[in-house]
């Protein structure tokens, strides 16, 4: 036994002549957060469906907990919460819960209490069909809770969600990766991964492209750093000049410098003196990586 | 894996109940069965039989008709519609097998179905006994009349599956449900009659129809009901098939008809990708 709960080799998916998959490692550690990105199409929800066992492999393995995909092990192991998730509209949070908690085999749950967690403790006895979408991700997320996965899969889970819902999610992420479980989240929401998640992969066209924190990847994208430097009244076109940058509108100037030559170019401008009112800089973001790596041409 | 099976029924009979589908099934076979009932009661003095015979020769008809048309409406959505919902690979995450999820929705369906023609069928000859007249031979006929009901409901039910799990949408699935209901139940027995003229009382007509007739469930059904019962033949006046036929035949086809379904049902099933 190696320490990671998902281990995904060589994996591959042929649809047709299309690869969708293409010879993809990625393997999740107990207690790890990965997030998984790409376009739509990339192959994120395939990968995910592979590893649930809904999809035949067209070569490599994949194994979850020791357990190929779609054994009785391997499920019992797993949990899923997919994309735009759904249930039926005439039975209850509470039904479907206990549903799900009896196909697990998990005995008798304290369903109110998980349904309280997610914030769905009002609705629990009505019927589902009255649930607004978020209310239906919330209850995805509590059956993500049944039990004591091993492995969690995450497709786009802040869907539909507002942005308290989406901290509330995060947190309960954290939690459930506190508690051992590896943790795959596709997702296209790019600005909430960068800061809960300890790595980052990225698929392109069925190719994986770049899987690592999200530091290195930063440095060895060697992306610019951005500068914005805000010019006292009317010195913006001079200010544009003297460091080669562009005027954005009538008082700032936006510049990109290399992250070796960054202190350099700071000294340069504190030299201006009193034409500087102000500057900013921005280090590369997910945003600007995720671009990087996911562009085309780019293996 | 019991366990498993009886909370996939246990829920999809709430549904069934929510949705009014136990209610709606249960009232539309009372009524039908009441109608024909007392429509059909007039040969009672002719032929000298009680009047819960004649309704259960009527009722025969009736269920050939009615059994499979609810059993494939109940069950033409079962997979469709959680591929079209996207709720299936939610469940298929689970470990529940596709056999058991398949099992667990069949049980819920065929306590409805049984709840439906139990209902509808006794109350009707419940009834026609008290105004018209019953003996044991005519209580058997009712009794083996909602059996064989169901046995025709579950085959139905099954190949509703089958179809579910076959076509891509619940409308593709209305739709082919539509036709095999209409090829099984009106159209095979229009082709045989067709070709019992055309042989003019040949050896296809003394060998081979009778073999062909049994092999389709709805009929297996009938001649079941019919052989069993000489009151109920002479009612319905189709003795003559029924006897040229060991008495076995009909039982066995109607008995192994589920297995089969089942097992294509299950095996359209595990090719469906979610």
């Amino acid at each position: 036994m190696t320490d990671s709960a998902l281990i995904i080799t060589a994996a591959s998916k042929l649809r047709g002549k299309a690869q969708v998959v293409d010879d993809v490692n990625l393997n999740v550690a107990a207690g790890e957060r990965v997030a998984l990105l790409g376009h739509n199409g990339a192959g994120k929800s395939t990968l995910m469906k592979m590893v649930l066992g809904l999809t035949s492999l067209s070569g490599g393995t994949i194994t979850i907990d020791g357990a190929s995909p779609g054994s009785a092990a391997a499920r019992a192991a797993t949990a899923f919460l997919p994309e735009a998730v759904s249930f039926h509209p005439a039975i209850t949070g509470r039904e479907q819960l206990t549903l799900f908690a009896r196909l697990a085999g998990e005995g008798k749950p304290d369903i109110t209490g998980l349904l309280g967690r997610v914030g769905l403790g009002d609705a629990l006895d009505r019927r589902i069909g009255t649930y607004s979408k978020g209310m239906r991700q919330r209850l995805g997320l509590a059956q993500v809770l049944l039990g004591n996965p091993r492995v969690a899969l995450l497709d786009e889970p802040t869907s539909g969600l507002d942005p308290i819902s989406r901290q509330d999610l995060y947190a309960i992420i954290d939690e459930l990766a506190a508690r051992g479980t590896a943790v795959l989240i596709a997702s296209h929401a790019l600005t909430e991964v960068e800061a809960r998640t300890d790595r980052i992969a990225i698929l392109r066209n069925g190719v994986k492209v770049a899987d690592d924190t999200l530091a290195n990847l930063s440095r060895l994208a060697g992306l610019p750093i951005r500068f914005r430097i805000i010019a006292a009244s009317g010195q913006a076109d001079q200010i544009a000049e003297a460091t080669g940058g562009t005027r954005i509108n009538g008082v700032s100037v936006e510049l990109l410098c290399d992250p070796d030559r960054k202190m350099q170019q700071l000294r340069r401008i504190a030299d201006m003196g009193d034409t500087v009112a102000d500057v900013e800089m921005t280090p590369p973001r997910l945003e600007d990586l995720y671009r990087h790596y996911a562009r085309e041409g780019r293996v | 894996m019991i366990a498993r099976t009886f909370a996939i029924s246990q829920i999809e009979l709430r549904i069934l109940r929510r949705n009014l589908w136990l209610f709606m099934a249960t009232l539309i076979m009372v009524l039908f069965a009441l109608a024909l009932t007392f429509a059909g009661s007039a040969p009672t003095g002719t032929l000298g039989v009680d009047m819960l015979t004649v309704s259960v020769a009527s009722m025969t008809t009736l269920s050939v008709y009615l059994a499979p048309l609810l059993a494939l409406m109940m069950s033409f959505d079962a997979i469709a519609g959680e591929v079209d919902r996207g709720s299936l690979p939610l469940l298929l995450s689970y470990p529940a097998g596709r056999g058991e999820i398949l099992f667990g929705k069949f049980l819920a369906h065929l306590a409805a179905l049984a709840l439906a023609m139990g209902v509808g069928f006794g109350t009707a000859g419940a009834l026609a006994a008290l105004s018209g007249g019953a003996g044991g031979e005519s209580l058997l006929a009712l009794v083996r009349l909602i059996g064989t009901s169901v046995l025709l409901g579950a085959v139905f039910v099954l190949l509703g599956y089958l179809l579910s799990a076959l076509a891509g949408s619940p409308a593709a699935a209305a739709g082919m449900a539509a036709g095999l209901w209409l090829v099984f139940v009106v159209l095979f027995d229009l082709g045989l009659l067709g070709a019992v003229v055309m042989d003019g009382g040949g050896v296809f007509t003394q060998q081979v129809f009778p073999w062909l007739m049994v092999a389709n469930p709805a009929d297996a059904f009938r001649v079941w009901n019919i052989a069993a019962s000489d009151a109920v033949a002479m009612t319905s006046g189709m003795a003559g098939a029924a006897n040229a036929l060991p008495g076995w035949a009909a039982p066995v086809s109607l008995l192994i008809w589920p297995l089969i379904g089942f097992a294509l049902a299950r095996a359209a099933f595990r090719r469906v990708e979610p």
